[in-house]
């Protein structure tokens, strides 16, 4: 742990450097990567710490950003004011799906099928009911305001999210060192043997998706923040809950900072297929082939890696 | 408030859909039964066979039902080396895992066939499309009502292949005993793959009875995947009687909920039913246990 401590004060100091020495492109990029770092941390929670793979995580990140949005543009509210009730409602939602699935006994891939369908129910929702005007998407007016949670420079979007990215490892590290977080270990590693030494396993499954879902919330309204526009396919779709499963399963689910290492990598694998796409003309098409690397990655990640790229790290001895 | 004859139309458009749906779903019950693996990549593999019954037909000319033991070779060999190259290497330990290999197996299948194929939607227009049949009130399509009768077909083969083979033997000895199988002799690995290759076998059927009235994008998996997947959660996970009766209610269910909800909340009736079943009676209609 102590070796840690060194990289991560020159990995915080390079962060607050990063958006002040490069073009705005780069800012952005490393504002996405935060981003996809911690709406992924609140994946890794469910599917990491507590091991309760989730296929449909999604559910919240759109609850967050149609929540806020909603009482933004329809109701006139603060849009900072309607962070917090959205990460209030995305954690509502997690509480529900917990308490119906878990209370049914729901566990591995049947916990996995029933948040996409859940994910499912919710885009089918978000595209029927009016109040979300349908599949026409809602539109934020533009008016960047720092107290409208809207910014002019990126430099400060790129703050905001590298804070969430920090409040999210420290969430995780608060996790590795308390009994909640080692209970969930206990859960993830044999449910029964964890419920034979006391643990109250459902309470404290309900307990670790409702934090999961308030989080991930949290991301879905900066999302909406950030580009003004949501509609059922961003919000509910299926792409964002892969995304958050592929950034902790690379990097290494239930690890501190797996998220974030999944999430630059990814990043890396993005640019360097726009790059290959500008070179060989038969590859135009950026977004399947980066696609495809992240399917191959799962794959390799799963049947080589079980750890994530972390685990690369850990293999190196740690007394001299 | 709504006319009989339109609800009796919208019963047997939904059981004709659900014809083909059974197809489906009983390759993805076959797998689960037998090698316990809960195959995502489904939607996705039969998207990549409908993807070959359009070539065979844009560039061979081929008929789609004409394609069918082409495209059910095909595809039965497809699925035995995938087994033997990726699924049956990693076919162990927690079941996630497993769902996790094939979550990326179908994220690839899905952007491969994007880059290769083109976003567009695909059709294929057989001479027989505009064909109708007047049953009652109701006019049905020519095609879907031969899709209809030939996936029966195909299952009840592959029912009595299942009871009568030396093979079909040798899986049921698996799915009930692994164990006591490779005990008496039975080469379980073989029948993994094999099993595994009939199943996505049961999908190249599928692609070629869909393909005369339906149509094809690489995304198309998506729409099929959640579909089979509750027809088989429905039906009791691993149960043969099952795959095929929750996929005539599916099909019921989603023309019905298209016809009163609409196109859009139409499709939410299915998403719910899996949810209730696996919160109520995750043993299905028909499944042993869970």
């Amino acid at each position: 742990m102590s070796r840690a401590v060194p990289l991560c004060v020159v990995g915080l100091a390079a962060a607050l450097a990063w958006p002040l020495l490069v073009p705005n492109y780069l800012v952005t990029i490393g504002m996405l990567a935060f981003f996809t770092a911690f709406i992924g941390q609140s994946w890794n929670i469910a599917g990491g710490f507590a091991g309760q793979t989730s296929f449909g995580h999604v559910v919240f990140f759109g609850t967050g950003a149609y929540t806020s949005t909603i009482l933004q543009v329809t109701y006139g509210w603060n849009p900072w004011l309607a962070w917090l009730v959205a990460m209030a409602a995305g954690g509502a939602v997690g509480w529900m799906i917990a308490v119906l699935s878990f209370r049914a006994g729901l566990r591995g891939s049947y916990f996995a099928l029933i948040t996409l369908a859940f994910a499912e129910v919710f885009r089918i929702l978000a595209n029927s009911v009016p109040f979300t005007k349908g599949g026409l998407g809602m539109l934020i007016k533009a008016d960047p305001r720092p107290e409208n949670f809207q910014f002019k420079d990126p430099i400060w979007i790129y703050y905001l999210a590298l804070l969430l990215c920090i409040v999210s490892l420290l969430i995780a590290w608060q996790l590795t060192r308390s009994r909640f977080g080692a209970r969930l270990v206990a859960i993830r590693e044999n449910e029964d043997a964890a419920r034979a030494l006391g643990i109250d396993v459902f309470a404290e499954k309900v307990k670790m998706l409702t934090l999961s879902g308030a989080m991930c919330a949290a991301g879905g309204t900066f999302y909406a923040q950030k580009y003004l526009y949501i509609d059922p396919g961003i919000a509910f779709g299926v792409d964002k809950s892969v995304e958050m499963l592929l950034v902790s399963m690379v990097g290494g689910a239930g690890t501190i900072f797996g998220p974030l290492i999944g999430s630059f990598t990814l990043m890396g694998i993005n640019e360097v297929t726009r790059w290959l796409a500008s070179v060989v003309p038969a590859l135009k098409n950026v977004q399947p082939l980066s696609l495809i690397v992240y399917g191959i990655m799962l794959i390799l990640i799963v049947a080589r890696l079980p750890d994530g790229l972390m685990s690369l790290f850990r293999r190196k001895p740690r007394h001299a | 408030m709504f006319d009989p004859a339109f609800l009796v139309a919208g019963v047997l458009n939904g059981l004709l859909a659900g014809g083909i749906y059974v197809l489906v779903a009983v390759g993805l019950t076959l797998i689960y039964g037998v090698l316990h693996i809960i195959n995502f990549a489904h939607g996705s593999l039969l998207m990549l066979a409908m993807y070959a019954v359009f070539y065979l037909w844009r560039l061979i000319g081929i008929d789609p039902y004409a394609a069918l033991p082409v495209v059910i070779a095909g595809a039965f060999g497809f699925g035995f080396i995938l087994y033997r190259v990726l699924i049956g290497r990693y076919n162990h330990g927690r079941d996630e895992n497993i769902l996790l290999i094939t979550l990326g197996l179908s994220i690839v299948i899905d952007n491969v066939a994007l880059l290769f194929f083109g976003g567009d939607t695909q059709t294929i227009d057989v001479p027989y499309a505009g064909t109708f049949v007047e049953i009652g009130a109701a006019f049905l399509p020519l095609p879907k009502i031969i899709s209809f009768g030939a996936s029966l077909v195909i299952c009840a083969a592959l029912g009595l292949y299942m009871a009568k083979s030396d093979m079909g033997k040798a899986i049921r000895a698996v799915a009930k005993e692994r164990q006591g199988a490779r005990l008496v002799g039975i080469d379980v690995e073989n029948v993994f793959a094999v099993c595994y290759g009939i199943g996505i076998a049961c999908l190249g059927a599928a692609a070629c009875l869909l393909m005369p009235t339906y149509y094809v994008t690489p995304s198309s998996g998506h729409a099929f995947v959640l579909v089979a997947f509750t027809i088989v959660v429905l039906g009791g996970m691993g149960s043969f009687a099952g795959a095929a009766i929750g996929g005539f209610i599916i099909g019921i269910t989603e023309s019905l909920g298209g016809l009163f909800l609409g196109e859009q909340l139409g499709q939410i009736g299915i998403s719910l039913i899996f949810i209730l079943i696996l919160l109520l009676k995750p043993t299905g209609l028909f499944g042993s246990k869970a």
